[in-house]
């Protein structure tokens, strides 16, 4: 009711502002006769006195308005309804936007989730991941995680700092959980006292581990995460105080962590405490990640300086055992570089991550300029209804407020289609993501995600929209009705807008389609790199840890994995089985350790580290890694505890030139060992990923004499079995891989089953994770740069119809004419092409770590690209072109 | 419509004042408002219509003037504008702080000139 009331006041005082206004004509007119003028001249003069009668009674109307707003509406109205009047136009522009802005919403969905967003712990800024420089070992740098915590660091430094709030020591890893149908391996997180304060999160139901539950003596409490009480427990609330079997031992449910909640990045099941002993660890072990929780207002550098005083403290306070040096590590120069803890957990992925939305944002330009180049055409056409508005009185600024409220509705509505673009294109991105991208869960389309999606849909708007309004809103009304647009070729000046626009399209796509092909150059040089192991889609590997309280001698786990290995390889279809400590590219932490050689005493006191694995005889054979020299060890050499050693060939060249010059070398890990002979050496093995070197690696058999311990034996429990197979993968072969396990011992759960070509393309993922962004956004950026050109010419050719009458008619050749048009579009592309080269050499150096084995300024990239655009816009523009041939001048002339 | 060079713009708020003062004496029509206001100021003053209309409708909207169906001088059909209380008091404290600042601006000019 009440709007219908308002409309009839409205149109009520409508009609009284015009009835005043008229009076006030019809006077001034009488007035004027009354002096003597004629009445027609009274008449114009009165209406020239008063001025624009339509826009003083639109600003008489505006006074009853709420600013301006319903001004704009009415726009809107107008808007809405000259859109719907061009589906094509509309169609082609929302799908445009809906598909740039939802791409862009759902890469900067990632982009907030995994480097934006703070970490989901209270006061995160104050959270510390304790990494460990040690510039001093050499050999170090080479592996994965550097120099970690000892448990003896842990303890000194939580003792005696004074920068931290509290800080603790944690690894993951893995438990076999038995007492249920199934034995089942799962992830554990062995973490000591301090990590949950640190951390700061209190548990859903239960409590925390308390220091008591650290005891070595005690350590039997343990906690679970969200996920598996509700896994293996339904979420029931009375599972505090049950008992679990453990690694075959009798544990206590105390708590359940709330959902969501990881450590560090670390997803687990069940937290377990790690039963350090205060009064005798030793110096080494660094095994172990630290994090820590920063006092109010320290500082990092603060906290460096404050635990660089305590590394002497550590040396002083502990031993690696009788007869050795404690001061011995000085010469590793070991000095904290604690980092802040979302760096440590972000890693390196940022880069990548910024690239991506770089990439993207650059196909949202071309798709913006795609669209200003639409709304030029369309506000071209409308030239004389905009001339003919401001002949009437509509002031420029109404104009300009008219074009924006398209363009901005446009927008607005592209990015509410977006939405549901971006929705759907991050579980697509998250699917095809990099396997390592961290805080994967986090990832959503959060209010900051649509806050993003509207700014961007209002300022993409804006931009597409101030092109065309900035130029046509002073349409100088003399222009348009002499009738020059209509009859002549359109002028210099009209086509210059849209000509920019081209050149900046061909740039931005030149520079999107170098990256894309450094890509592609990369990912094939990484395909190339022989990875050390052959036809590894036919390579099935999993895991098997041997708990110490399941079997606690060493000898008879080595026995154990043998006897599986042997089960393995009698099934059908399987031609040879191995295992080892780990297979290359598994990112399991490695073993590292020195070793000194006979015959290089010169390096006898601080030897390099070397990366350690421990393998089984027959290993080397299933994974396909060649042995250059020497030979494979046997299960005699492991069970006789004749411990040869094995080297890879980059080592051995190293050291002594050649492969085979290795062979019967010896060498050992420590003063005072018996030396062992070198027996092999065997293709290198890139063990950290294709893109990274192979490391130098020693391979000890599967058991060996404990250098750590004497007259013990060292075995690794836990080890991943690689079996060649043409079955590998399949359903069938993963059920009698279950059986053949439990057949001998029914307790061991299999982890990680998995073909050894789905490791290797996951430490791939990021590469072609990149690939396929870059691909799909140099695809995008090309035909939208040829629909852009296309359109240009086309554009062009429809204007210039007459003039090419006019040039037929005079004798100009046909195909002078197609090269005048091909010539125009060549032009546009070779600049957009020079000014695409200098941004492509600039910004690819920010892409240099993610290329491999491919210079940033490729030659054959720089090359090629420039020649497929310049064809394709050859292309674009020959079609309109022929069309500008085609054109009959009598036809033409005779239009107007 | 050409404005002489030596004729200034009003400064906000005075094109309302004048028309509740005029409107004060008596109620009138557009066209005889503009007149008044003419010729009360000995041509000095000339209203356009441009912002004349526009400040009548702020004024309708504030409620401090309402309009009336009349008939002008010659009998046709037009609006009458009658200035209501809240435009007289409006009027009032308007007229009060003009004459203030304009006691100040003549105070710092006589300043000014000695």
């Amino acid at each position: 009711m009440n709007s219908i009331t308002q409309l009839f006041r409205r149109r009520q005082r409508d009609d009284d502002l015009s009835v005043s206004i008229q009076e006030h004509i019809a006077e001034r007119t009488e007035e004027l006769i009354a002096e003597g003028m004629p009445r027609a001249q009274a008449e114009q003069s009165a209406r020239r006195e008063f001025g624009n009668v339509a826009l003083v009674e639109q600003k008489s109307r505006e006074a009853w308005q709420w600013p301006a707003l319903e001004s704009i509406l009415a726009d809107l109205k107008f808007v809405l309804r000259r859109l719907r009047k061009s589906p094509g136009f509309t169609v082609t522009v929302l799908l445009t936007l809906a598909i740039g802005i939802g791409a862009n919403t759902a890469v900067f969905s990632v982009l907030n989730s995994v480097i934006l967003k703070p970490l989901p712990y209270p006061e995160p800024d104050r959270l510390v991941s304790l990494n460990l420089d040690a510039p001093g070992a050499e050999g170090l740098a080479s592996f994965e995680s550097g120099l970690r915590l000892s448990g003896s660091m842990y303890f000194t430094f939580s003792e005696h700092n004074r920068t931290f709030q509290s800080l603790g020591v944690w690894r993951p890893g893995t438990s076999n959980v038995t007492g249920f149908a199934q034995p089942e391996e799962v992830h554990a997180v062995n973490m000591t006292d301090g990590v949950l304060e640190t951390l700061g999160v209190p548990p859903l139901i239960g409590r925390w581990l308390s220091a008591a539950d650290y005891d070595p003596k005690n350590a039997n409490n343990i906690m679970l995460s969200y996920g598996y009480w509700e896994r293996r427990f339904g979420g029931d609330r009375s599972v505090i105080g049950r008992s679990l079997m453990v690694d075959s031992r009798q544990r206590t449910i105390i708590g359940v962590m709330p959902r969501g909640y990881r450590l560090v990045d670390q997803e687990f099941d069940i937290l377990t405490p790690m039963g350090l002993d205060p009064h005798n660890e030793p110096l080494a072990g660094f095994a172990y990640q630290g994090i820590g929780r920063l006092k109010p207002g320290v500082t990092i550098a603060r906290s460096d300086a404050d635990v660089a005083r305590l590394i002497p403290v550590w040396m002083d306070s502990w031993t690696n055992g009788p007869g050795t040096n404690p001061h011995w590590y000085k010469v590793w120069r070991i000095a904290p570089a604690f980092r802040p803890l979302k760096q440590e957990v972000v890693g390196d992925v940022s880069k990548l991550l910024w690239v991506v939305m770089g990439t993207i944002g650059v196909v949202m330009l071309i798709a913006c300029t795609n669209v200003a180049n639409l709304l030029l055409v369309r506000a071209e056409s409308r030239q004389q209804e905009l001339a003919i508005r401001a002949a009437l009185g509509a002031g420029r600024a109404r104009i300009v407020r008219e074009l924006l409220v398209e363009s901005l509705a446009l927008g607005l509505i592209g990015g509410l289609f977006a939405i549901v673009v971006a929705h759907e294109g991050l579980r697509l991105l998250v699917a095809i993501g990099p396997a390592d991208l961290p805080r994967l869960t986090e990832i959503s389309l959060d209010a900051r995600s649509l806050i993003f999606t509207l700014l961007l849909s209002v300022f993409s708007g804006l931009f597409f929209g101030a092109i065309p309004a900035l130029k046509y809103a002073g349409a100088r009304v003399r222009n348009v009705f002499s009738g020059a647009a209509r009859t002549a070729s359109a002028g210099r000046d009209r086509q210059r807008a849209r000509k920019t626009l081209v050149v900046a399209q061909v740039a931005m796509a030149l520079v999107l389609l170098v990256s894309a092909v450094l890509m592609i150059r990369t990912f094939w040089r990484l395909r190339n790199v022989d990875p050390g192991f052959s036809d590894a889609p036919h390579l099935q590997t999993l895991r098997i840890s041997v708990p110490d309280s399941l079997v606690s001698d060493q000898v008879a786990v080595t026995h154990l994995q043998n006897a599986i290995a042997d089960k393995l390889g009698a099934i059908p279809g399987v031609t040879s089985v191995g295992f080892t400590e780990a297979v290359p590219m598994e990112g399991i932490d490695p073993m590292w350790d020195e070793i000194r050689f006979e015959d290089k005493s010169d390096n006898h006191d601080h030897p390099p580290l070397r990366l350690f694995n421990y393998v089984s005889p027959n290993y080397f054979h299933t994974m396909g890694t060649r042995i250059v020299a020497g030979r494979d060890f046997t299960w005699t050499d492991v069970y006789g505890l004749r411990p040869g050693i094995i080297l890879s060939e980059g080592f051995a060249r190293s050291l002594w030139g050649s492969p085979a010059a290795a062979i019967g070398k010896r060498g050992r890990q420590f003063t005072g060992m018996p030396w062992q002979e070198i027996v092999g050496v065997v293709q290198d093995v890139h063990h950290n990923g294709v893109s990274a070197d192979p490391p130098a690696i020693v391979y000890w058999p599967a058991m060996i004499a404990n250098p750590y311990m004497k007259n013990t034996i060292h075995a690794p429990r836990s080890v991943t079995m690689a079996i060649r197979t043409s079955r590998a993968g399949t359903e069938s072969f993963l059920a009698e891989l279950q059986q053949a396990v439990g057949s001998v011992n029914a307790s061991l759960p299999l982890a990680s089953v998995r073909t050894m070509q789905e490791i290797y393309s996951k430490s791939m993922a990021r590469t072609s994770f990149t690939l396929v962004m870059l691909a799909i956004a140099g695809s995008m950026a090309l035909l939208l740069g040829i629909i852009g050109i296309y359109g240009v010419i086309s554009y062009a050719v429809s204007q210039r119809t007459r003039e090419i009458g006019i040039r037929l008619a005079l004798g100009a050749q046909k195909s002078g004419l197609k090269w005048m048009f091909v010539r125009s579009a060549l032009v546009l592309t070779g600049i957009g092409v020079v000014i695409g080269v200098c941004a492509a050499a600039g910004l690819m150096q920010l892409m240099k770590s993610l290329l491999f084995g491919i210079s940033p300024l490729d030659p054959f990239t720089y090359i090629a690209i420039p020649l497929v655009l310049v064809a394709s816009a050859a292309l674009a523009s020959y079609l309109p072109a022929r069309r500008a041939a085609s054109v009959d001048p009598v036809e033409a002339l005779r239009a107007e | 419509m050409a404005k002489d060079s030596d004729r200034r713009d009003l400064f906000p708020g005075a094109l309302e004042l004048m028309i509740l003062q005029s409107l004060r004496l008596r109620p009138m029509h557009g066209y005889a408002l503009v007149k008044h206001i003419q010729q009360v100021s000995g041509d000095l003053l000339q209203v356009e219509e441009g912002s004349l209309y526009p400040a009548l409708q702020r004024l309708l909207r504030e409620r401090l003037l309402e309009s009336e169906a009349g008939t002008s001088a010659k009998g046709r059909p037009t609006r009458i504008y009658r200035v209501t209380d809240a435009g007289l008091r409006h009027l009032e404290q308007e007229v009060s702080s003009f004459e203030k600042m304009f006691a100040g601006i003549t105070r710092v000019l006589a300043v000014a000139k000695t």
